[in-house]
């Protein structure tokens, strides 16, 4: 009986292991399939849309009135990068001094705290982040606007969305920070330490030389994770469609467009041709941004 | 007055230090602020009961619709994601062992996907279902999402199997097992720690995410009975609720913010908790 178990099983070994095999190759496929049928579907959506003449209009246009046919879209594209633009400023401090504290300086049982808190805000849903700027960063910036007598005295604003953008976007560039510092080795830090440097100049002078290009496609990552932010920022950002000219003003972001409008677009022609070439361009800012970060990282490996 | 290095470093250190605990600060408002806002809203009615007539102008009833949504929606992509994820890390470890450049080829695709905003998948599920003829529906949602987490979980398990010993493949390979056997038999055990917190990551995720399942999931009052029944989900009764100009219903959108917030706590906790205990007995 067990013999024949045995036999069974060595008979099947090769069929089964057939069956694995098929199978991640299936699942890889998919995953590899994957972005390129997201563009794909995108491209084809918005292709009605998209004729040569009117590209620059589309693109640099400020008219949106879809009922008209006017699809201009660069208040939204100039609010995005107004909010990842603020978003950004906010972030770099506070990423990197947080990155070399916790590395560097903090006891083990504080960066032990710190780490939890991280992950725990990375786990953050992006509507948690948005209720806390509406309950908290709003009321913050409209008091100061209303100080600095802006036009907008609401609070809902690039200022409030760059916010809560950089707060939702932190945990990621901040994980990725962290691997960074911890990789340098010892022997860098002994050798800059023994010519007589301390820990503040070895960190200032050699790591984050060392660390450049790692630390500037971190950044790039997080500035393309603040694009797609969607949610946090369309809660905060007030939602009107202009081209935003400071930061107390408010904006209207290309995912917040879509989001926003998804329930009427098949009502209006065209208008979700629109809503799919905002979210291509989306997509091709993120794909954009990637190449980028690998780029900064390939260009210092080679000199290096 | 010329201060010297090592008042430098004092300065400096406290300087990021203080920087340092904003993070701390901020999550801690992040959840003292809901909390306050939120827990006076809750209440046993809200959590057990579906909404009722007149709900949206502030009368009776609850969110058990979105919680219930929630959880088949996480529990439903996390499982597709799992057998979607698993499959590929291992084959990333097994069959492409001795290509390491298609390795690395494979991961830079994976970042490419992993930084795709969630919107977008909204939109390319939307354009999916259209093709496809679905409606607005539970199984539209539940591929949508689970085609966002899968990237994120694939990563996270190829991680923890890259700390796996070289040595453990290569002896299994001599000693006559099939690439595929050593994937699911000896490196999926070996991986477990990091594949279960892959596992509720994604879970977390799932559940968290508005963004891409505005445009599939749809929303309702009823809790689905079936895959192709429209859902409503946790987030989205937040994002619906709070744009009410009713005081009620306002609340509301705190006390399931609430809700979201303590179950995404509870899978975080207990995700570090887990990796702890199963990853004290193993060697890598």
């Amino acid at each position: 009986m067990k013999l024949k178990n045995y036999k069974m099983s060595i008979a099947l070994r090769k069929p089964i292991e057939l069956f694995r095999k098929t199978w991640m190759q299936i699942a890889l496929s998919i995953i590899l399939i994957l972005p390129l049928a997201i563009g794909f579907s995108l491209l084809y959506k918005a292709w009605p849309l998209l004729n040569p003449d009117d590209l620059g209009k589309l693109l640099f246009g400020s008219v949106w009135s879809p009922s008209q046919g006017n699809f201009g879209l660069f208040p939204f594209i100039s609010s995005s990068v107004f909010v990842a633009g603020v978003g950004l400023i906010i972030m770099i401090p506070v990423c990197l001094s947080s990155a070399i504290y916790i590395t560097q300086f903090a006891p083990r049982w504080i960066s032990r705290i710190l780490r939890a808190a991280i992950d725990i805000l990375a786990g953050m849903p992006s509507v948690i982040f948005g209720l806390w700027g509406v309950i908290t960063i709003v009321p913050i910036v409209g008091n100061w606007a209303k100080q600095q007598g802006a036009q907008n005295p609401t609070g809902y604003s690039i200022l409030a969305a760059g916010i809560v953008v950089s707060i939702s976007v932190m945990p990621y560039v901040l994980n990725m920070l962290l691997e960074l510092f911890e990789s340098v080795t010892s022997e860098l830090k002994e050798t800059a330490l023994s010519l007589g440097a301390s820990h503040w100049q070895a960190i200032k002078d050699v790591f984050l030389k060392k660390l450049k290009p790692g630390i500037i496609a971190s950044f790039t990552l997080g500035m393309s994770k603040s694009f797609g932010e969607t949610i946090a920022v369309l809660m905060v950002v007030g939602n009107v469609v202009q081209i935003p000219a400071r930061i107390f003003d408010a904006g209207y972001p290309l995912p917040a467009l879509l989001a926003n409008n998804y329930g009427e677009m098949m009502s209006i022609p065209m208008y979700d041709a629109a809503l799919m070439l905002s979210a291509l361009i989306l997509l091709l800012i993120v794909v954009f941004f990637n190449y980028l970060s690998h780029k900064v990282i390939r260009h210092y490996q080679a000199k290096a | 007055m010329r201060i010297n290095k090592y008042q430098t470093e004092n300065i400096v250190k406290i300087v990021l230090g203080i920087v340092t605990l904003l993070i701390v600060v901020v999550l801690f408002s992040i959840i003292a602020g809901i909390f306050i806002k939120g827990i006076p809203a809750l209440s046993w009615d809200i959590v057990s009961q579906i909404p009722k007539g007149g709900y949206y102008f502030g009368k009776e009833g609850g969110i058990l619709n979105a919680i219930i949504g929630s959880l088949y929606l996480a529990v439903g992509a996390s499982l597709i994601a799992c057998i979607i994820s698993i499959p590929v890390a291992l084959f990333i470890h097994t069959y492409l062992f001795q290509f390491p450049k298609i390795q690395k080829r494979i991961r830079l695709w994976l970042d490419v996907l992993w930084g795709v905003p969630p919107i977008v998948y909204g939109a390319f599920g939307f354009n999916l279902m259209l093709l496809m003829g679905w409606p607005t529906s539970l199984l539209a949602a539940i591929i949508t999402v689970s085609l966002l987490i899968s990237p994120v979980m694939i990563r996270a398990m190829d991680e923890t199997l890259q700390h796996v010993s070289k040595d453990l493949f290569e002896s299994a390979l001599s000693l006559g097992f099939y690439k595929g056997e050593i994937g699911f038999r000896f490196l999926f055990k070996q991986a477990i720690p990091g594949i279960t917190t892959a596992f509720l990551m994604a879970l977390g995720k799932g559940i968290g995410d508005t963004a891409s399942v505005l445009f599939t999931a749809g929303y309702t009052d009823y809790i689905p009975e079936s895959l192709t029944e429209p859902a409503a989900t946790l987030p989205l009764a937040v994002f619906f609720q709070l744009s009410s100009p009713i005081p009620e219903v306002k609340a509301r959108a705190y006390a399931a913010a609430t809700v979201l917030t303590i179950i995404i706590l509870v899978i975080s906790i207990s995700s570090r908790i887990i990796s702890k205990k199963l990853s004290k007995n193993r060697t890598t």
